[in-house]
């Protein structure tokens, strides 16, 4: 899974190369064309395009397969007469979700800055704001929404444990999670429930352009974060209560 | 150690009233086991008598509807943590990732295992492996070991740390007769160290031969447990009676309260071209020598008169019954 995420922008940029000779034939999102001059966006577009469906998708995948995917391979009985305990493989597995997370959202910014320095010219960055910071401050800003998107699938991935308790079959719960990331960015884009969407999950999945001002806003890094957390503790408390007392029969 | 828990310490497994209802389906009815410590305990059975959802309570993995279980003197409900530890087992079984070897799972297995320390593990994993004749396929992924390999497998992960108590679901499943003996000879040797060994089976000749206590479950309710003895001693002793008189004997079996057994197999001793009666007695109590004087007294020509004790397969299948279905 890390390959094809990998794989998303070098794509991007190999096709964007590839086609570099009629830029502005009005398809695609614009800012596609923004790494022609500078290949270090690659990293920040390869991220807002997965952001919506790849990286959920395969938070999805590895979030709810941790509990039912050893309940149906038949070892979640062996290793909770290891004993591991209950609590204690509860918190490996959202660890082991959450790492997963993070190692997804580096691989697609590594790839991107490897393919874009590889395929494009490096040049100092303009912000959003305006201003121009060095290459190495790029790096850092690339390295920093990695980490705010991280964060962003940590309520995901907390969704994601609590459906593996409920079911022996992984699909199942891996299908629900997914489903979920895809009805939660839905309800997101519905202006009749805008009293919903800041308790939406994935409401500040795309609000990383902060991070691109100077000075930094660091405000919704924060209500993102609040927000994450809170879905953490209340799904990790459901999959706690839900497995903790679980007949464990497969 | 407190007074509360020592008055039940000589057992190492003890259940009271132990229930397990699905729905309104017990699969598990007001069981009470009593497992000596140092047993070698056969927990018999057929298919779908509630065996493995018992060892499932014992383990922690289930929790009973009613009543408790208690092994090595704690109360599973409460103390699932402390007894685990010394507890190994292979439930229903074995469960290991298809494309890891059979090392890496077993090291994953014991890295699971928060009270085994990660400095011994690889002495631990090879030692258990060796015990179980795996040292060659250690290596190999799981995915190509047969059936038996992984069975081998399983029960090595249940000894890959000393224990006390091994609980072990079917462990001859899927081995070959070589394996079997193997199987046998482990258990054995591991209950001369101490280790008290609870075996479920569905199979009495394995059971008979290394067991030294056993339980026999029927539709979830435990119908009798035991030594070995005990067990075949309840059984209905059977009387062999060779005689031309037929008819004259006949009486005299019934009058004692014997059952004639219909369709008996033997119907003419070889050899002496006598017919032979065989009945069964229910009253262990039943002098054999009265039947005899009884029958002599009745000019019954008697050439040969022999009891038979039960074996446990009779006892077995008197208990839960000769039916091939699987009952509910």
């Amino acid at each position: 899974m890390l390959a094809a995420l990998a794989a998303v922008p070098i794509l991007i940029a190999v096709a964007v190369r590839v086609t570099e000779r009629n830029p502005g034939n009005g398809r695609g999102p614009a800012f596609l064309d923004q790494i022609t001059h500078n290949g270090l966006f690659v990293a920040v577009v390869g991220l807002t395009v997965c952001i919506p469906l790849f990286l959920p998708l395969t938070v999805g995948v590895v979030a709810g397969d941790t509990i039912a995917g050893e309940a149906s391979a038949g070892t979640l009985r062996y290793l909770l007469i290891a004993p591991s305990g209950r609590i204690r493989l509860l918190a490996v597995k959202y660890v082991g979700a959450a790492a997963f997370s993070l190692a997804a959202t580096l691989t697609v910014v590594v790839a991107g800055a490897i393919i874009g320095v590889a395929l494009f010219p490096v040049e100092p960055v303009v912000l959003l704001s305006g201003n121009t910071i060095g290459v190495g401050d790029s790096l850092v800003r690339s390295l920093l929404i990695a980490a705010y998107i991280t964060v962003s699938l940590l309520g995901l991935s907390a969704i994601g444990l609590f459906l593996s308790t409920l079911t022996d079959v992984p699909v199942g719960a891996m299908a629900a999670t997914i489903v979920l990331s895809v009805v939660s960015q839905v309800l997101d884009n519905l202006p009749q429930l805008d009293w919903l969407h800041p308790y939406l999950f994935s409401h500040y999945w795309l609000s990383f352009a902060d991070l691109l001002r100077d000075p930094i806003a660091w405000t919704s890094f924060g209500d993102n974060a609040v927000l994450q957390g809170a879905y953490f503790v209340i799904f990790a408390a459901l999959a706690y209560g839900r497995f903790s007392g679980k007949d464990i029969l497969s | 150690m407190t007074d509360a828990v020592r008055p039940t310490s000589e057992l190492a497994i003890e259940t009271r009233g132990l229930t397990k209802k699905f729905g309104r389906y017990a699969a598990v009815n007001d069981v009470d086991l009593r497992v000596p410590h140092g047993a070698v305990f056969g927990f018999l059975g057929p298919n779908g008598s509630g065996k493995t959802t018992t060892i499932r309570m014992l383990l922690g993995l289930a929790s009973p509807t009613r009543g408790e279980a208690r092994v090595l003197g704690q109360n599973m409900a409460r103390n699932v943590s402390a007894v685990l530890p010394r507890v190994g087992a292979l439930v229903e079984g074995p469960g290991f990732y298809p494309y890891l070897s059979g090392e890496a799972n077993l090291r994953r297995l014991d890295s699971a295992d928060r009270y085994a320390p990660s400095s011994t593990r690889d002495a631990r994993v090879a030692s258990a492996l060796a015990r179980v004749g795996l040292t060659a396929a250690a290596r190999k992924k799981v995915r190509a070991y047969s059936l038996g390999m992984k069975q081998r497998l399983g029960i090595a992960n249940a000894l890959l740390t000393p224990r006390e108590l091994l609980l072990l679901d079917e462990p001859t499943n899927g081995l070959d007769p070589q394996g079997t003996r193997e199987v046998r000879a482990l258990i054995r040797s591991l209950a001369s160290e101490g280790t008290t060994v609870f075996v479920s089976s569905h199979l009495l000749a394995e059971i008979e031969q290394i067991c030294t206590h056993a339980a026999v479950m029927s539709v979830g309710s435990l119908v009798a447990q035991g030594t070995l003895d005990e067990l075949r001693q309840v059984g209905r002793s059977r009387v062999r009676l060779v005689t031309p008189d037929l008819l004259l004997a006949l009486p005299v079996l019934k009058r004692f309260g014997l059952t004639i057994e219909p369709g008996n197999p033997e119907g003419v001793a070889s050899g002496s071209g006598d017919p032979v009666v065989v009945a069964s007695f229910g009253d262990a109590t039943l002098e054999p020598e009265r039947i005899v004087a009884a029958l002599v007294h009745a000019k019954v020509r008697v050439r040969g008169f022999d009891i038979e004790g039960a074996s446990l397969e009779d006892r077995f299948v008197a208990l839960t019954g000769e039916g091939f279905n699987v009952e509910h």
